[in-house]
């Protein structure tokens, strides 16, 4: 595989990703939302393959079955888990509707393309293009967490924006050292076992997932002051 | 690298200072030998910072690198003409109040807090001193600033205590700010934080004023200067008296002594522009004439006290600012007069302040109250206190033969030659400044007329002040070196002036004595012929002083009217005093504070706006009194117009404000959001 070659698939996934990070600002569902974020996850893996093929950086391969199991498949599963128990299943309606979060969004790519382009220029690796992309993913990931409501939707984008961040270092770096990608690996898990505990305590606490709900109780709580 | 005598003697003043502060705290225990060894190593240090700066303004200092600080910036220490003698400044009132401390903390309990931070307040100041580079200036500014808020607040088990001590934290730090500004405007221009390399840089006209603005609001602002002085009055009283004395007899001069450092020293005559030395004189004069209107109106002793370094400060300014003037006009022997003038008044401040907030806390110490009103008749019971009290009073009255009088009338002979200036307005400004200098020493003598009589003349308002005993040894013997030194800086002007005559010499490159010994005729001869007899700081044919013969006039005139009034054979009938005759006369039928000044009240009343209050207590008929209440208030006209509503303003803003801290997350997630956007769009 020439590296022009390696390069088309690597700039193919990176639209791939951003259109999930697309379809994650629309999707209401949450089990879509869910399945968006797996094949999130999937895709980073498969890029992580492709870098660490056409680069010959054989740790990337490691990284690339790591996120494969854990971005792919635990994650989702344990969020798909946590949905069930709780049943929450619809996003509530957002603070911004769909239309409008679309167009923002639509202008946040267009910014990070006009502010990475200089970056471009200069940058001589195969994955130069994703540059781009990746800041674009991290913010529409950011844009997902301000426009929902809900505790896990927020949670997913906070994952999503973790996995751009990881896709930027791909792009920019041919991928971190392993010895860090392991450290993150376990910070992500980590992060989302505790999301997982605090999904059941909130529950408990304030009967609703809805971030508003615990916004009026501490509210209220002020106001007793 | 240059090793001088000055210059080890202050750092072996600086190296007793800090064992002070290290040994002193761990004996806890032991109070007695905790207060010996905190007031004898302070004591120390006060004479080897006396003997430094002597040393230093005798010979040339000299200065040294220390490997302390930043590891690209050494500590720069230097003795110039300059730092030695505030060096001089500090050492004459650290070491008696070192010795009255003795007396005076025999009785406090909390000791500790004080044998750490009294310790690091004097090496602070000892340290802005010394300090040759920007930034171990700074360092021991903040010491300063800090360890005086530590003891500001010594007592902070009273509210008003930790308000003024706060207030004072503040305005400290707001100093800072300004001043390391004023650093950071210079140090554009030259690139390094060393002293040495600043004096020889060029600064553009427009960032010497940047530079001079800062520095002048900064140290402006910790000297008291109207109207950024709202801390003063606040934090003098609170503090323990041996404190008050040191922060308003060094402290204050020490801010004085950056603003020359950096107006004079480092940006240099040269750099002057007109409108300088005419701010400075304009914040002189109304310093001077608010801090005396507001002191006659209060009756707190200490707070009285503070209003006076105010208006102290600002003859002080006045007389830089005269001498600001005259050097950017190319007078610089008229410069140097006035340099002169201005340093003699800080020395002459640091005693007699020292003494009178030492005097002020003898009788605090006695009466346990700092109210003018409760007090009275304490002439009986504390002899010593209050003569010794009354020399500072006619020190800081500017009456001859003590050391107020002299500097005063330096700054006299400086305005008085100021009309040589061109320029209409500066030769209005001038006299108008001059004026208003003859006004504030008229107010003040009033002023000590009230605080003398009221406190310790007449008979005692209350019990306390009838119970009052006279003070112990060490307190009088701390009392007794500063008065001693009003005197013999009053009497013997013409032996210390050629010692102060060098400061100008390294600031201006000429010096007093210099040009006149060169200058011609008679009155350069009678000068140096009679040298420690007369005071000619100009030339015969203008003006001179006689600080001796003046003595000698008046014990002999005093002797003859005494006799005169006493003569030999007669018995003196003693009487109650003032009582007209009636037998029974009551206590509060004396003049008191309030009453005394009721005059000036008057005739200043569009200045005070006092809020008075009357209430009379009848039976049936309105000639029927039974009791009649009065109740005057003068508040501060720069509290209530300026700082009030700059609190007002703050308090508002953080009001609107405290909306957006109380957001939901998705707020913050935007605003998080936006920053990111923000950054990404303004660095690329």
């Amino acid at each position: 595989m020439s590296s022009m070659m390696a390069q088309q698939i690597i700039d193919g996934l990176a639209a791939l990703t951003l259109l999930i990070s697309f379809a994650l600002l629309a999707q209401h569902r949450m089990l879509s939302v869910l399945h968006w974020f797996a094949a999130q996850g999937l895709l980073l893996a498969i890029t992580a393959a492709v870098v660490a093929y056409s680069s010959g950086e054989h740790e990337l391969y490691i990284s690339a079955i790591m996120t494969l199991l854990l971005k792919g498949l635990l994650l989702p599963w344990m969020l798909w888990r946590v949905i069930r128990e709780l049943h929450v299943h619809r996003e509530v309606e957002p603070l911004l509707n769909s239309g409008v979060t679309m167009v923002i969004a639509v202008a946040v790519t267009l910014f990070s393309f006009h502010v990475i382009q200089p970056i471009q220029v200069t940058a001589d690796l195969v994955t130069h293009n994703s540059m781009a992309i990746a800041t674009a993913c991290v913010l529409l990931s950011m844009l997902m967490m301000i426009t929902r409501k809900k505790a896990i939707t927020q949670v997913i984008g906070f994952l999503a924006v973790e996995n751009s961040l990881f896709f930027a270092a791909i792009g920019a770096t041919n991928g971190m050292p392993l010895v860090v990608e392991i450290g993150i690996a376990f910070d992500v898990l980590i992060a989302a076992l505790i999301f997982g505990l605090f999904f059941f305590q909130i529950r408990d606490t304030f009967d609703s997932m809805e971030i508003d709900t615990m916004n009026a109780s501490l509210v209220h709580k002020d106001d007793d002051e | 690298m240059m090793q001088s005598l000055a210059l080890s003697v202050a750092l072996l003043a600086c190296g007793s200072v800090i064992m002070a502060a290290i040994v002193a705290p761990m004996l806890q225990h032991q109070q007695n030998i905790q207060r010996a060894l905190l007031c004898g190593l302070l004591g120390l240090t006060g004479l080897l910072a006396c003997a430094a700066g002597f040393s230093g303004l005798m010979n040339d200092g000299g200065n040294i690198i220390l490997p302390l600080g930043l590891p690209w910036l050494p500590m720069h220490l230097r003795v110039d003409m300059l730092g030695a003698f505030f060096l001089l400044v500090i050492g004459v009132l650290v070491f008696p109040v070192a010795i009255y401390s003795y007396g005076y903390l025999k009785h406090e309990q909390r000791l500790t807090p004080l044998a750490i931070f009294l310790p690091l307040f004097v090496l602070g100041m000892m340290g802005v001193v010394l300090a040759d580079d920007a930034f171990s200036f700074m360092i021991f500014w903040e010491l300063m600033s800090v360890s005086s808020y530590f003891l500001v607040t010594h007592e902070h088990q009273y509210i008003e205590n930790r308000k003024a001590g706060f207030i004072y934290l503040l305005m400290a730090h707001m100093a800072g700010l300004l001043i390391m500004g004023s650093f950071a405007t210079i140090y554009a221009s030259t690139g390094s934080f060393e002293f040495a390399a600043m004096r020889d840089a060029e600064i553009a006209p427009l960032w010497a004023s940047v530079a001079f603005l800062l520095a002048g609001f900064g140290f402006g602002t910790k000297a008291g200067v109207v109207p950024m002085h709202g801390w003063l009055p606040d934090a003098h009283p609170v503090a323990p008296s041996n404190v008050s004395a040191l922060m308003s007899g060094i402290m204050l001069k020490v801010a004085i002594f950056g603003f020359i450092r950096i107006t004079w020293d480092l940006m240099g005559s040269g750099d002057f522009q007109w409108w300088w030395g005419a701010l400075v004189l304009a914040a002189g004069s109304s310093s001077a004439i608010s801090g005396v209107l507001m002191a006659l109106q209060q009756h707190d002793l200490k707070r009285l006290l503070a209003y006076h370094s105010i208006e102290n400060i600002g003859i002080i300014l006045i007389a830089l600012g005269l001498a600001m003037l005259l050097a950017e006009a190319e007078y610089p022997t008229l410069a140097a007069l006035g340099l002169i003038a201005a340093l003699y008044h800080t020395i002459n401040h640091a005693l007699f302040k020292g003494l009178l907030f030492m005097g002020a806390g003898a009788v605090l110490h006695s009466t346990g109250s700092r109210n003018m009103e409760a007090m009275g008749g304490l002439i009986h019971r504390m002899p010593w206190t209050a003569a010794l009290f009354l020399v500072a009073c006619i020190s800081i009255s500017a009456l001859p033969p003590f050391n107020g009088f002299v500097s005063e009338w330096l700054i006299f002979q400086t305005a008085l030659m100021a009309p040589q200036l061109d320029g209409t307005l500066l030769t209005a400004m001038v006299p108008f400044s001059a004026a208003m200098l003859a006004l504030a020493g008229a107010l003040a003598a009033t002023c000590f007329v009230k605080v003398f009589g009221v406190v310790f003349l007449g008979h005692a308002r209350s019990a306390c002040a009838a119970e009052a005993k006279e003070v112990d040894v060490w307190m009088k013997l701390g009392m007794a070196i500063p008065a001693l030194c009003c005197l013999l800086l009053g009497v013997l002007p013409a032996l210390f002036i050629p010692l102060l005559d060098r400061v100008p010499y390294t600031l201006l490159g000429t010096s007093l004595l210099s040009t006149l010994a060169s200058g011609s005729g008679s009155a350069g001869q009678t000068s140096t012929a009679l040298s420690w007899l007369w005071l000619t700081p100009i030339g015969a044919a203008h003006a001179s002083y006689s600080a001796p013969i003046i003595l000698l006039g008046m014990l002999v005139l005093g002797g003859l009217v005494f006799w005169w009034l006493h003569p030999k054979g007669i018995v003196i009938r003693r009487s109650k005093m003032w009582s007209c005759g009636n037998p029974h006369t009551h206590a509060r039928m004396q003049y008191n504070a309030t009453s005394f000044s009721q005059p000036l009240r008057r005739i200043f009343w569009d200045v005070y706006q006092p809020e008075e209050h009357e209430h009379a207590e009848r039976r049936q008929h309105k000639l029927l009194t039974t009791r009649v209440r009065y109740v005057v208030h003068v508040s501060d006209m720069a509290v209530k117009h300026l700082y009030q509503p700059i609190g007002r303003f703050t308090l508002w803003i953080a009001k609107a404000l405290r909306h957006e801290h109380q957001r939901d997350i998705h707020a913050y997630l935007a605003y998080t959001f936006a920053t990111i956007l923000f950054l990404l769009a303004a660095f690329t």
